[in-house]
C-alpha cells in the first residue's frame, strides 16, 4: 500500500512531465505566426459532425483560393497558410481547438471561424488575447460590434439584414397570406426572424417553431406549422435542416411557398441531404423548387461573371475534388477580402494594423459581393444587403437588383446601383 | 525509491498530507516552465483526473461500473456556470455548491444503482448519461439549450502580478480541486471505508455476514465519486468558461471509464495515467492522421479508428493498465537487481 502511494506520485508528477514536454511553444515576440515569407491563419470547421455536409467544403476553397494567390506571388512576398482544424460544430471542441491555434500553433489570426453556438464562445478569448478574428462564418449580429470586440469582424450579411430583406418581400409578394417561421433557436435563427418581424404585420406570423441544433426530427414543427394553416414557410435553417423539415413536409403533404435565407438553401447541398436522408427516395431539389431566398454573391451557375469564372479556374487547379457550389464559392470569396485586408495593411504586418486597414478601408472595396462592406471603426458587420432570387430547375437565379440596409428595425431598405468590378487576373488586388 | 517510500509517516492522514503538498510543490514549479498552451492541457488533465480518481474508487474498489459520470460532470458544470455566471458567485463556493448538489443528485442514482448488477448497472448509468445533457434542451430559458452558459474567464489574483498568464491560473484552480480530490481518497481509500469496500466488492455475502451494510456501501461509494465527478465537472467550466451540451456526450462517459481502464483500475496513480492519456491521446492521434496526406473526409475520420486501435493494443500489452504495466516493470527491474547482488557475493566467496 505505502509502495502505490509513492508510485502514485511518480506517476502523477511524470504524468504532468509528459503533459510539459508535449509541445515546443516557440513564443515569437512581436507578431506571431508571421515572417518574411509566410503569415498563418487558423480556421475552426465542421469537418464532421451535423453542421459537416455543404460546410466542410468552405475553408479548403479558401484554402485553394490561397495556393493560387501564393502561385502568384502572395502578398507582399508572403505566402498565406491556413490551418483547418475541425470542432464538429461543438462549442465546446471550439473552445480547445481555438486555445491550440492560438497559443500552440501561434497563428497570426483566426480566419472564417465557422458557426454562430460555436464562434461566440471564443470572441472575448480572442479579443482580451488581442487576435485578429477575421471574417466569421456566421451572419450573426452578434459579431458587428466594433467599439467592444475590436478584433472581431463579420463577413456575411447579418441575420437580421437577411431576415428584413426577406420579410420585405413577403410583404410585398405574398400580402395578406399567414407566415410561419422555422428557426433554429440560437443568435443565427432568433436574428433571421427579428429581421422577418421588422418588415412583416405580426398579424401575419401564425407560428414561430424553434428547433435545437442537434436534434434528429422536425416533426413536432412541421406539425405544428402545417395546423397554422400558414401557406408561407420561412426556413431560417442549416442545409440538413432544410432538407429534413421538406422531408416531414413532404410526408405530411403540407406544400407552403418556400423562402429560405441563403445560409440553407445551397442547391448541391441541400439536393445531397435530401438524397442520403430520404435514402434515395428524393433526388434532385425537387422538394425545394420555387424556393425564394437572398444572395450577396453572383450566382454559382452564372457562368458568365467573370468572377465565377475565376473561381472555377482556381477550383478546377486547387480543390478539384470538391464539387463547385455556393460554399465552395462562399470559402473564395471570403478568401479573396482576406487578400484585400492584407494588401490594405500593407508591408509592415502587426495585428492592430490588419484591423485598422479594415475599419480604414473596407466599406470602400470591392470584390466578388454584390453589394459593398459595413466596415468601420464601429461597425463590423460584414456585407451590407443582398439580392432577392428564388430557386428555378435547381439554380439560385437572382432577381431584381441588390439591395442594402442596416439591423435596425427602422431603417430602410434601398437599391444598391454600383455594378460590380471584374477580378484581377492574379486573385491579388492592387492596393 | 523503496527506500524513500519508507520515510513516508505511518499515520494515515500526516501521510496524504505530505504527499498533497509534494505533488502541489511540483506542479506548480511545472506549471510555471510550460508553455501557456501545456498549462491549458495540465488544467484539463487536472479535472479529468479529478473525476478519474473517484470513478477508479467506485469500480475498482467497489465493483460498480457507472457509464453516467459523464451527466455527473454536466451537473457540476451547470451549476458553476448557473452560480457564478448568473448569481455572481466566486468561484470556490461555486465548486463547492457544486460538489454537494453533485453528491445529492448520486444518492438516488447510486440508491438505485446498489440494486443492480453488471451490464443492468452499466444500462441504468448510461441511460442517465443520454438523458441528463438533454435536459438543457428541454429547459433553453434556465440551460441556454444547444448555445450552453458562458461564464467570464477567472482573475487571478493582483498578488500574482498583472502579467501572470491566465491560462497558468487555470491550472492552478484545477489542479488544486484535482489534489483536493485526492486527498479526500487517499485518506478514504487507506482507512477503514477502503477495507470495507474491498470486503463488499470481493464477497457480498460475506460481508453483510460480517456486519457490513453492503447496500449502504455501496451508496456512499457512488455518492462519493459522484462528488467527484462534480468538482470535475465545475473545474470543466471555469477552465473552458462554459457549459454546453456538447461538453457532455455519451462518449465522455465512456471515455471516463476507458480513462481508468487504461490508467489501472483502482489505483489512484492510474487515474492520473488516464487523465493524461484522455487529453494527449486525441491530440496526438489528430496529428498523426493528419501526417499522411489523405483527403479531409479520411483524415478527419481517422483519429477515433486510431484512438480505437491504441486502446486495443494497450489493453493487449497491459491488462491491469498503465500503472499495472509499471508496476510488473519495476518489479520485474526489482527481481533482477536482487538476483545479481545475490550471485556477486557467492561469486566472490567462491
Amino acid at each position: 500500500m505505502k509502495r502505490t502511494a509513492f508510485t502514485a506520485v511518480v506517476a502523477i508528477a511524470v504524468a504532468g512531465l509528459i503533459g510539459a514536454c508535449g509541445s515546443s511553444g516557440t513564443s515569437s515576440s512581436k507578431a506571431p505566426g508571421v515572417t518574411a515569407t509566410s503569415i498563418t491563419f487558423g480556421a475552426h470547421e465542421p469537418l464532421t459532425g451535423p453542421a459537416a455536409p455543404g460546410y466542410s467544403e468552405i475553408a479548403p476553397a479558401s484554402e485553394a483560393f490561397f495556393k493560387y494567390v501564393n502561385a502568384h506571388g502572395g502578398v507582399f512576398g508572403r505566402k498565406i497558410n491556413l490551418l483547418i482544424k475541425d470542432d464538429a460544430y461543438n462549442p465546446t471542441n471550439t473552445v480547445s481547438v481555438v486555445h491550440q491555434l492560438v497559443l500552440q500553433d501561434n497563428v497570426f489570426g483566426i480566419y472564417e471561424g465557422l458557426g454562430t453556438p460555436t464562434h461566440t464562445k471564443v470572441v472575448s478569448y480572442l479579443n482580451a488575447s488581442k487576435v485578429p478574428d477575421l471574417f466569421v462564418a456566421s451572419g450573426c449580429p452578434c459579431w458587428d460590434n466594433g467599439a467592444s470586440q475590436p478584433y472581431t469582424f463579420g463577413w456575411q450579411p447579418n441575420y437580421t439584414i437577411e431576415g428584413k430583406i426577406l420579410g420585405q418581400y413577403i410583404k410585398q409578394h405574398f400580402a395578406g397570406q399567414k407566415v410561419a417561421v422555422l428557426y433554429q433557436d440560437d443568435d443565427f435563427g432568433q436574428g433571421g426572424l427579428a429581421g422577418i418581424q421588422a418588415e412583416v404585420p405580426a398579424s401575419s406570423i401564425v407560428a414561430k417553431e424553434p428547433y435545437q441544433s442537434g436534434t434528429t426530427t422536425l416533426a413536432p414543427q412541421i406539425t405544428a406549422i402545417k395546423a397554422s394553416k400558414a401557406t408561407v414557410l420561412v426556413d431560417f435553417t442549416v442545409p440538413i435542416y432544410t432538407a429534413i423539415g421538406q422531408l416531414t413536409s413532404f410526408t405530411l403533404g403540407y406544400k407552403p411557398q418556400l423562402v429560405i435565407s441563403s445560409v440553407g438553401i445551397d442547391p448541391t447541398t441541400v439536393g445531397g441531404l435530401l438524397k442520403s436522408i430520404s435514402k434515395g427516395k428524393a433526388s434532385g431539389t425537387g422538394l425545394i423548387e420555387g424556393a425564394i431566398t437572398d444572395g450577396y454573391l453572383p450566382s454559382p451557375t452564372d457562368a458568365a461573371n467573370p468572377w465565377i469564372q475565376l473561381f472555377q479556374k482556381v477550383h478546377d487547379q486547387y480543390d478539384a475534388g470538391a464539387p463547385f457550389d455556393g460554399n465552395v464559392e462562399y470559402g473564395m470569396a471570403s478568401a479573396y477580402t482576406l487578400v484585400q485586408a492584407l494588401q490594405a495593411a500593407g508591408k509592415n504586418l502587426t495585428r492592430q494594423g490588419l484591423v485598422d486597414a479594415i475599419n480604414a478601408n473596407g466599406a470602400k472595396w470591392s470584390g466578388p459581393g454584390i453589394v459593398p462592406f459595413r466596415y468601420s471603426k464601429t461597425e463590423h458587420g460584414g456585407y451590407a444587403g443582398a439580392e432577392i432570387g428564388q430557386l428555378r430547375n435547381g439554380k439560385i437565379v437572382l432577381m431584381g437588383g441588390p439591395l442594402t440596409t442596416d439591423p435596425s428595425p427602422s431603417s430602410p431598405i434601398t437599391p444598391y446601383k454600383t455594378a460590380q468590378a471584374p477580378p484581377p487576373a492574379s486573385g491579388i488586388p492592387t492596393k | 525509491v523503496s527506500a524513500l517510500a519508507a520515510r513516508l509517516p505511518r499515520a494515515t492522514l500526516a501521510r496524504s498530507l505530505l504527499i498533497v503538498a509534494f505533488l502541489a510543490v511540483l506542479l506548480g514549479l511545472i506549471s510555471t516552465f510550460i508553455s501557456a498552451y501545456d498549462d491549458l492541457r495540465l488544467a484539463y488533465a487536472a479535472y479529468y483526473f479529478a473525476v478519474l480518481v473517484g470513478l477508479t474508487m467506485l469500480t475498482g474498489l467497489s465493483g460498480q461500473i457507472s457509464l453516467g459520470h459523464g451527466a455527473l460532470m454536466a451537473v457540476g458544470a451547470y451549476t458553476v456556470a448557473l452560480l457564478v455566471g448568473n448569481e455572481g458567485w466566486a468561484l470556490a463556493p461555486a465548486l463547492v455548491a457544486a460538489v454537494v448538489v453533485t453528491a445529492l443528485i448520486g444518492v438516488p442514482v447510486g440508491a438505485a444503482a446498489t440494486r443492480l448488477r453488471g451490464p443492468y448497472l452499466a444500462g441504468a448509468t448510461l441511460a442517465f448519461a443520454v438523458g441528463l445533457p438533454a435536459l438543457a434542451d428541454k429547459y433553453p430559458g434556465t440551460f441556454g439549450g444547444e448555445n450552453g452558459l458562458s461564464i467570464n474567464p477567472p482573475v487571478a489574483p493582483s498578488f500574482l502580478g498583472a502579467n501572470f498568464p491566465l491560462e497558468r491560473w487555470e491550472a492552478w484552480v484545477a489542479c488544486a480541486g484535482a489534489l483536493i480530490a485526492l486527498f479526500a481518497l487517499l485518506n478514504l481509500v487507506r482507512g477503514g471505508f477502503g477495507r470495507t469496500l474491498r470486503a463488499v466488492r470481493d464477497n457480498e455475502i460475506a460481508a453483510s455476514l460480517c456486519g457490513l451494510r453492503v447496500a449502504r456501501v455501496q451508496t456512499l461509494a457512488f455518492v462519493i465519486s459522484a462528488a467527484c465527478a462534480g468538482l470535475g465537472g465545475g473545474l470543466l467550466a471555469e477552465v473552458l468558461q462554459l457549459a454546453q451540451p456538447g461538453a457532455f456526450p455519451l462518449q465522455l462517459s465512456l471515455s471516463l471509464l476507458t480513462g481508468v481502464v487504461l490508467g489501472g483500475l483502482g489505483s489512484l496513480a492510474g487515474a492520473a495515467w488516464g487523465a493524461a492519456a484522455l487529453v494527449l491521446l486525441p491530440s496526438w492521434t489528430t496529428d498523426l492522421a493528419h501526417s499522411f496526406s489523405l483527403p479531409d473526409k479520411v483524415s478527419s475520420n481517422l483519429p477515433l479508428a486510431i484512438y480505437g486501435l491504441i486502446l486495443i493494443g494497450a489493453m493487449l500489452a497491459w491488462p491491469y493498465g498503465i500503472q499495472g504495466g509499471i508496476q510488473a516493470l519495476v518489479r520485474r527491474l526489482r527481481r533482477g537487481a536482487a538476483r545479481t547482488s545475490d550471485n556477486q557475493p557467492a561469486r566472490r566467496t567462491g
